[in-house]
């Protein structure tokens, strides 16, 4: 194992923007160019109207995401990123499972499963029951194993999302930006009057 | 009260004119200052050509024979003039012919404004007839990309791409727009143009405790070095520079795209940086004791192995970009700005020095160069002429004062190094993608961008045949460029790698050529081909009093190398003089 693989850990990418069309390709393209993998991706809206929260987590150095963030920051539809490691952020991941009503009523005790992994049944029909749980990789790992022999029949983990423990959220940095950069008075062309005279056609 | 009642009573001025995207695109255009686009019209842009009929008097639409040497084309009225280059394309394979000038618009930080048509909104995704995802496919080649598919759209958007194309370091911008948006009438409230975007910061904010810190490192520097780079010329900080310099007397040296920023002759500037530089510059990168780059990215040509690249150094690293800084080399003094800003405010807190022992050992360098390298190759014996030789000859005849535009390959290093450039924007070249066939359509470009200046082109006889159908562009504006083929007959560059790491295997560089003068000659441009020194003078003087393009073919010495070299995997102390 080479120095390099022992300095990587996981990185948690925050990344505010704007709403824009296109942009979570420009932004994949920036891992993928550079053949690093994103192991979870999530976006949603943020608390301020009309920008967006990308979470984002790979595993590198931290040189490297250092770097990735700059770049990641130089997209013109990018307010701000940020990197964080595990430590820094409070992370979650929701996850579901699909289990047979029937196996799961006749081996299981479902009471104590719910109990002892923090799940909660969200659908029970005849024919399947789904239950949710929420925690980090190896909470909601631990019942995918335990429910495994019971014929799991389908289950699926969100992304990540992370709050990083010492932000003060991204409300006052924006009104800092703006403050910093105010647009210049905006000057409208000459030819708003001269309707006639410009437009020939 | 009474101006309450007033303003009630008056009408309201109306300025909203009801126009068609197309032209709203175009008036956007003339408000943006721009006098000339480079374009090629197909099925999906027709609304917008349709438009231009209209807009001759005020808009020069330069019909080029490929997308691709349109957007060379814009690229090299861009790096001439200082304005943004703009480009016309259809769909499809229209659009797909713009991504090489694209790339090479990034990487040399070019701005250019490309305009695409795209089929039909309502045809997107559906594999119709010459859609292709042009936004995704430029996405990775782009500063910023936007697809238009209502006319609406159009005033905003091309403001933001103007100012996104041109601010901070600037960049290649497309905008891809649907026929329908093209045709489509809408109210035209007027163009107003874009200084501000809330997520966008064009230009970080300077941190005067780095600039206090660069000049503390910079006034207790034995050995400092100057690097510089495009920076200054993209910023306009010629003069800002050539007072730090000249102030700090300390020895500076160049990138390929940062030649001209200072005259060649300036006592303080000591040459070329990188692979093909000079001698000096890139042996005592690794003695200084402080290195301070400006406007520059430490490429890899530059810096050559970067685990041995300056380690003795303390780097201070004034970029635009905060993504350079330590992106290759690991800076002490980060100094975030434009330099037109951040030189000045260095200047002000620097020493007055002369360096003079120091400046001593570049000359000294330069000394060992010119009598291992330099001298033979601009007065050679061997019978057959030598590249450096036409470029000393061409310098004597141009003072300096001519645009030099090259390909890429052993030509355009040879070039680099020993053309004379007394003005700024005069070296224009594809340093950062290296494209071959970028020389004629950008010397076509660079002369509309610079009508009152000569442009001459130096192209290989490999990059020629890459994009020679320009040369059809040429005759149909008229517009006067020279052009100097350096023929060697071969693909010099690669044959030269071959030669020196590859035990002169010569795969495939042997290349033919057609009879470029009487190739000129049905496009009507007059040319000569000459392969006697004792001709070249007359030629050279002939081809530079001819009113109008003229083609010189010059047949110069087949298996000559390019050096000083830093061989790939080197040190920039391991230079070879040969």
């Amino acid at each position: 194992m080479s120095n390099q693989d022992i300095e990587k850990q996981e990185f948690n990418i925050t990344v505010y923007t704007e709403n824009q069309i296109g942009l979570l390709s420009r932004i994949a393209i920036i891992f993928s160019r550079r053949k690093i993998n994103i192991e979870s991706l999530n976006t949603s809206p943020s608390e301020i109207d009309k920008i967006h929260r990308f979470n984002i987590v790979i595993t590198e150095s931290e040189e490297v995401v250092r770097k990735l963030v700059r770049q990641i920051e130089k997209q013109v539809e990018v307010l701000k990123a940020y990197y964080h490691t595990n430590e820094d952020v409070i992370w979650q991941e929701l996850a579901l499972y699909k289990v047979s009503t029937d196996v799961i009523a006749e081996k299981v005790s479902v009471e104590r499963l719910l109990r002892e992994n923090g799940a909660r049944a969200v659908v029970i029909r005849k024919d399947y029951t789904v239950f949710e749980t929420t925690g980090h990789r190896e909470e909601t790992d631990n019942l995918i194993s335990i429910l495994q022999p019971y014929g799991l029949i389908e289950f699926v983990r969100s992304a990540r999302v992370a709050i990083i423990k010492d932000s003060d959220g991204f409300n006052r940095k924006l009104r800092e930006f703006e403050r910093l950069e105010p647009g210049e008075e905006v000057i409208e062309n000459e030819y708003l009057n001269q309707g006639e005279k410009v437009f020939t056609m | 009260m009474e101006v309450a009642q007033e303003t009630l009573t008056t009408p309201a001025p109306t300025t909203a004119v009801e126009v068609s995207g197309s032209v709203a695109l175009l008036e956007a255009l003339i408000v943006e200052g721009v006098d000339t686009i480079f374009g090629y019209p197909g099925g999906a842009i027709m609304p917008i050509y349709d438009a231009l009929f209209d807009y001759n008097d005020k808009l020069n639409h330069i019909l080029v024979r490929h997308e691709q040497g349109g957007i060379h084309a814009g690229q090299g009225y861009a790096r001439t003039s200082g304005k943004v280059g703009v480009v016309f394309a259809t769909s499809g394979p229209g659009a797909t012919n713009l991504v090489t000038g694209l790339a090479d618009a990034q990487i040399d930080s070019t701005p250019v404004v490309c305009i695409t048509g795209q089929v039909f909104a309502h045809l997107l995704g559906t594999d119709a007839f010459q859609e292709t995802d042009v936004i995704n496919i430029t996405t990775p080649v782009t500063k910023w990309n936007y697809q238009v598919t209502d006319a609406n759209e159009i005033p905003e958007v091309i403001a933001k791409a103007f100012y996104i194309a041109k601010s901070g370091r600037p960049g290649p911008v497309l905008i891809d727009i649907t026929k329908n948006a093209q045709i489509q009438k809408f109210n035209f409230e007027g163009y107003t143009q874009c200084n501000h975007i809330r997520s966008y910061r064009p230009k970080p904010i300077v941190r005067t405790q780095y600039i206090q810190e660069a000049a503390e490192l910079i006034n207790q520097a034995k050995k400092p070095f100057i690097i510089w780079g495009q920076g200054v010329i993209l910023g306009s900080a010629e003069q800002e520079f050539k007072a730090f310099v000249e102030k700090s007397g300390i020895p500076a040296a160049w990138t390929v795209l940062g030649a001209g920023a200072i005259p060649t002759e300036h006592p303080l500037n000591v040459g070329m940086l990188g692979m093909h530089g000079n001698y000096g510059p890139n042996v005592l990168t690794n003695e200084c004791d402080v290195l301070i780059a400006i406007g520059m990215r430490f490429d890899d040509r530059v810096t050559g192995r970067l685990d041995k690249y300056a380690k003795q150094a303390k780097v201070v690293h004034l970029d635009i970009d905060p993504a350079e800084i330590d992106k290759n080399v690991k800076s002490t003094v980060p100094v975030w700005g434009d330099c037109k800003e951040t030189l000045p405010m260095l200047t002000k807190l620097i020493d007055e020095k002369k360096h003079t022992e120091w400046l001593n050992t570049f000359n000294e360098y330069t000394q060992k160069e010119v009598e291992a390298v330099i001298h033979d190759e601009l007065n050679p014996t061997t019978p057959e002429m030598t590249m450096g030789e036409v470029i000393k000859q061409l310098n004597e005849i141009t003072k300096g004062e001519a645009v030099i535009v090259t390909d890429v390959g052993q030509h355009q290093m040879v070039a680099c190094r020993y053309a004379k450039f007394n003005k700024t924007r005069s070296n224009v070249t594809s340093g950062g993608l290296g494209t071959m066939g970028f020389a004629l359509p950008a010397a076509i470009g660079a002369k509309f961008g610079a009508q009152d200046r000569a442009v001459v082109a130096i192209i290989g006889d490999g990059g020629f045949q890459m994009t020679l159908q320009e040369l059809g562009t040429i005759m149909q504006t008229g517009i006067d460029v020279k052009i100097i083929i350096l023929n060697n007959r071969f693909l010099g560059m690669v044959r030269q790698w071959q030669e020196l790491f590859n035990e002169r295997r010569y795969s495939f560089v042997d290349i033919q050529s057609p009879d470029f003068v009487r190739l000129a000659s049905a496009y009507n441009i007059p040319g000569k081909r000459i392969d006697d020194r004792a001709e070249l003078p007359a030629a050279l003087n002939e081809m530079l009093s001819n009113k109008g393009s003229f083609l010189l073919e010059v047949m110069v010495t087949k298996e000559n190398n390019v050096f000083p070299m830093v061989p790939q995997g080197c040190s920039v102390a391991e230079i070879r003089l040969k």
